[in-house]
């Protein structure tokens, strides 16, 4: 399956990668989508996945080019390869969307989240909080006598693996920024 | 400034309801000459009008509304716009800047509320960015699928003076493709030439693109001799007197049409979205079929029924490239296999799925439109219709020979559609004959349009074919829920003809089968808003059907066959 890159205005893009394999499998894609930076169109863009019932596994969106008037939406989302297409071409269709990229399907790309975790603990636990945080490349960027506040980027499955450890160290509270991400080279 | 705007954009024609937060644009439509305001009843009239107006006339409707619940009053006409691609304007007032948010008196977050039920839509809350702004309204409306597209102008905003700037061609980012892939198009024609049972399966996208695209359509299907089918939407783009017609196909389509459908080796979709009323039991729908999808969204593609042959692009430009490309190959068919395939598809017509008796003394809703379409197709005729039973029949006897002669509320399926779409259609052909086939119980729910009928001297027919039933629900309760009837009777139902002299318009009334082409007569003659109430056989039953859950081959014929069709995975569909 390759990707429907949907760039507006084109009147090239041939409709032959429009061919989906109509599979049961459910897969994980992130989708890069780049949209006017203009009142309401993250709600536009959200409300087209509840409207429709698609998921949204993380969503991320700062503007990206001040002069362009351009924001940049990152959306992790699962679905068959059937509905992975249907999620595109109706992004595609809202009239504020200009770009809509699937990084899982066009070529390598890096994906990174920072998150911030609170973990709070006495002696050994507070010891081996630091020690674990050390391996990770976490950052200590707020400390107590009894809590330390980590930061760390990295791909989600770090995070989760760095949440798993800090769990039973006396993790409080979590804060993730959910997926960024970029193709990579050119 | 909006009223420049308008003009600007060649809008000859408002539908529009005034209140507090569109006082200024309604002073400036009093101060011109150029532009009609039609004062509907209630603003979903307005919205149904311009509709109307749109699919009649090929060019955008405009309503003019108020806040809150003007705004909210269009919603419903904004969703069946949205679902049957239709290219409306719609411009609400708001309260000003500096209330939003204060839930003001008549506020309403009405473009949260209309941002699912729009292609697109804008608050504007700078003056100076308002021309530009409905002038990009206009361009997303009717660009690429059309649709409904809305405008939310804060009063402040009206009341300021800003630069107006005149509309000029477009340079926004939304610039949809309408040429289709060169290689899919061989591809397709490559399948035209060898196909041994071809259909093509047409829909409202073809009416979208225009009447040039109609005209392709024809030159297409008369040098192929393929047959072709349309769905609701689409009905009047091949003529339904052309040598090729199969009729309507889907849940209530005819018998040779679905069959054709199911049997088929090439389908040949054009601007139609298989729907769910076409395509019955996804997995049994047209098995043996290599099917081409052309289509002007790319989301049409794939949804619901892959396609083999996937086609991006406007209807005209395409079939423009078909044409070609096929006449350049040399014109070829398998005539011989397609020859074949029409045999069969005679043996089919042979079962006449549409024949009825018109015996004793009721009259027989087909009878009716029977007698209608035989007594009105000389006219220059256009056909609304409400929702329900009579829809289907009205789909069924009525013959369409051009695009933009029927508008029916396809997609949402809306009661309360036609009445107004018949006033949008008389103001965009003041002297054509405009009918709404109408049910009794549909027709009630805007008949506060007979107002607007009169005050702007609209002579509209309203054609209802009155069973005292809400008869598509009495048909799926006789057939799916054990014959208990759970309020489908149109109880306490007025007097209609008294009702049409209390708004000063003509009633008739029929009952006798004797009686009816005299009382056609007689409206079609009348110069002015006909109420003609025909009563009709109370429990008649719309075939043929395809029941819920079922396949395209187990179609229902007629009442003998209608006993525990529809199992109870069936029944949970719609
Ligand atoms: C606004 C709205 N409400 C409810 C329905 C569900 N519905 C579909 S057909 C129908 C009955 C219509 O009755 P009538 O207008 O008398 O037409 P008939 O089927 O009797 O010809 C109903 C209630 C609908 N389509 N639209
Ligand atoms: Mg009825």
């Amino acid at each position: 399956m390759s990707a429907l890159k949907l760039k507006k205005g084109s009147t090239s893009h041939s409709a032959y990668n429009l061919r989906p394999t109509f599979s049961d499998v459910v897969e994980k894609h992130t989708l890069a989508v780049l949209v006017e930076n203009e009142p309401g169109v993250l709600a536009r863009v959200i409300g087209l996945f509840s409207g429709r019932g698609y998921n949204i596994e993380s969503l991320t969106v700062a503007e990206v080019d001040h002069q362009g008037h351009l924001s940049r939406i990152t959306i992790v989302t699962a679905g068959t390869p059937q509905v992975i297409e249907q999620i595109k071409a109706q992004l595609g269709r809202i009239v504020s969307v200009h770009e809509v990229h699937d990084l899982t399907v066009e070529g390598p790309s890096v994906e990174r989240e920072l998150a911030m975790f609170k973990v709070s603990g006495k002696g050994d636990k507070r010891v081996e909080a630091l020690r674990l945080a050390d391996i990770f490349r976490a950052n200590v960027v707020d400390s107590t006598l009894e809590t330390f506040v980590f930061e760390i980027t990295g791909a989600p499955e770090k995070i989760d693996a760095f949440a798993d450890l800090m769990r039973p160290l006396g993790l409080t509270e979590v804060a993730r920024t959910g997926v960024a991400a970029l193709p990579r080279g050119d | 400034m909006v009223v420049q705007a308008l003009i600007d954009q060649g809008v000859d024609t408002v539908f529009g309801y005034p209140g507090g937060a569109v006082l200024p644009i309604y002073d400036e439509v009093f101060q011109q000459n150029s532009i009609k305001h039609i004062l509907v009843r209630h603003e979903q009239g307005a919205v149904h009008a311009a509709e109307g107006y749109a699919r009649a006339t090929g060019k955008p409707g405009v309503c003019l509304v108020t806040s809150g619940p003007g705004a909210t009053n269009a919603v419903t006409g904004l969703t069946d716009a949205l679902m049957d691609s239709i290219p409306i304007i719609v411009l609400t007032g708001q309260v000003p800047t500096f209330m939003i948010g204060s839930d003001a008196f008549q506020e309403a977050d009405t473009v949260g509320i209309t941002r699912p039920c729009t292609k697109h839509n804008w608050l504007v809350k700078e003056t100076d960015k308002l021309s530009d702004v409905l002038h990009e309204a206009f361009h997303v409306s009717t660009s690429g699928r059309p649709g409904p597209v809305l405008v939310d102008i804060p009063k402040d905003v009206q009341f300021a003076t800003g630069s107006y700037s005149a509309p000029k061609p477009s340079t926004s980012h939304y610039q949809p493709q309408v040429k289709g892939d060169m290689e899919a198009i061989t591809e397709l024609v490559a399948a035209i030439e060898t196909a041994k049972r071809p259909v093509f399966y047409t829909g409202g996208g073809v009416v979208n693109s225009g009447p040039g695209a109609s005209q392709l359509l024809r030159e297409l299907v008369d040098a192929t001799g393929f047959p072709i089918t349309s769905t609701l939407m689409g009905l009047g783009c091949y003529p339904a007197s052309g040598d090729r017609w199969l009729g309507m196909l889907g849940m209530h389509g005819l018998y040779e049409a679905n069959m054709a459908m199911h049997g088929c080796d090439l389908m040949i979709n054009i601007g139609a979205r298989f729907d769910d009323r076409i395509t019955g039991r996804i997995d049994a729908f047209s098995p043996k079929s290599k099917k081409a999808h052309i289509d002007i969204d790319p989301s049409s593609i794939n949804k619901v029924i892959k396609a083999d042959i996937p086609i991006v692009g406007d209807v005209g430009h395409v079939l423009e490239d078909i044409l070609k490309v096929w006449k350049s190959r040399g014109r070829k068919t398998n005539s011989e296999a397609v020859a074949k395939w029409w045999s069969q598809i005679d043996e089919w017509k042979t079962v006449d799925c549409l024949k009825f008796e018109q015996k004793g003394k009721v009259i027989k809703p087909q009878y009716a439109l029977e007698r209608l379409e035989a007594l009105t197709k000389d006219h220059d005729r256009y056909i609304c219709t409400e929702v329900g039973q009579h829809q289907m029949w009205a789909a069924q006897y009525l013959g369409f020979e051009d695009p933009n002669r029927w508008m029916t509320s396809g997609g949402l399926g809306t009661m309360g559609y036609g009445f107004p779409a018949s006033i949008g259609v008389q103001m965009g052909h003041p002297d054509a004959l405009v009918i709404n086939v109408a049910g009794e119980a549909s027709w009630l729910m805007n008949m506060q349009e007979l107002g607007t009928a009169m005050q702007f001297n609209l002579p509209v027919k309203q054609f209802i074919l009155n069973n005292e039933r809400l008869g598509m629900v009495r048909q799926w309760q006789e057939l799916l829920h054990g014959e208990r009837y759970s309020h489908s009777w149109s109880e306490s139902l007025p007097d209609f003809v008294k009702l049409a002299e209390a708004f000063g318009a003509k009633g008739i009334i029929c009952s006798d089968p004797d009686d009816l082409d005299d009382a056609i007569m007689e409206m079609i003659n009348h110069d002015g808003p006909v109420l003609f109430d025909c009563l009709v056989e109370k429990h008649e039953n719309c075939f043929p059907m395809i029941p819920s859950g079922k396949a395209h081959n187990e179609m229902l014929l007629g009442e003998a066959e209608t006993q525990g069709v529809i199992d109870a995975k069936g029944s949970v569909l719609v």
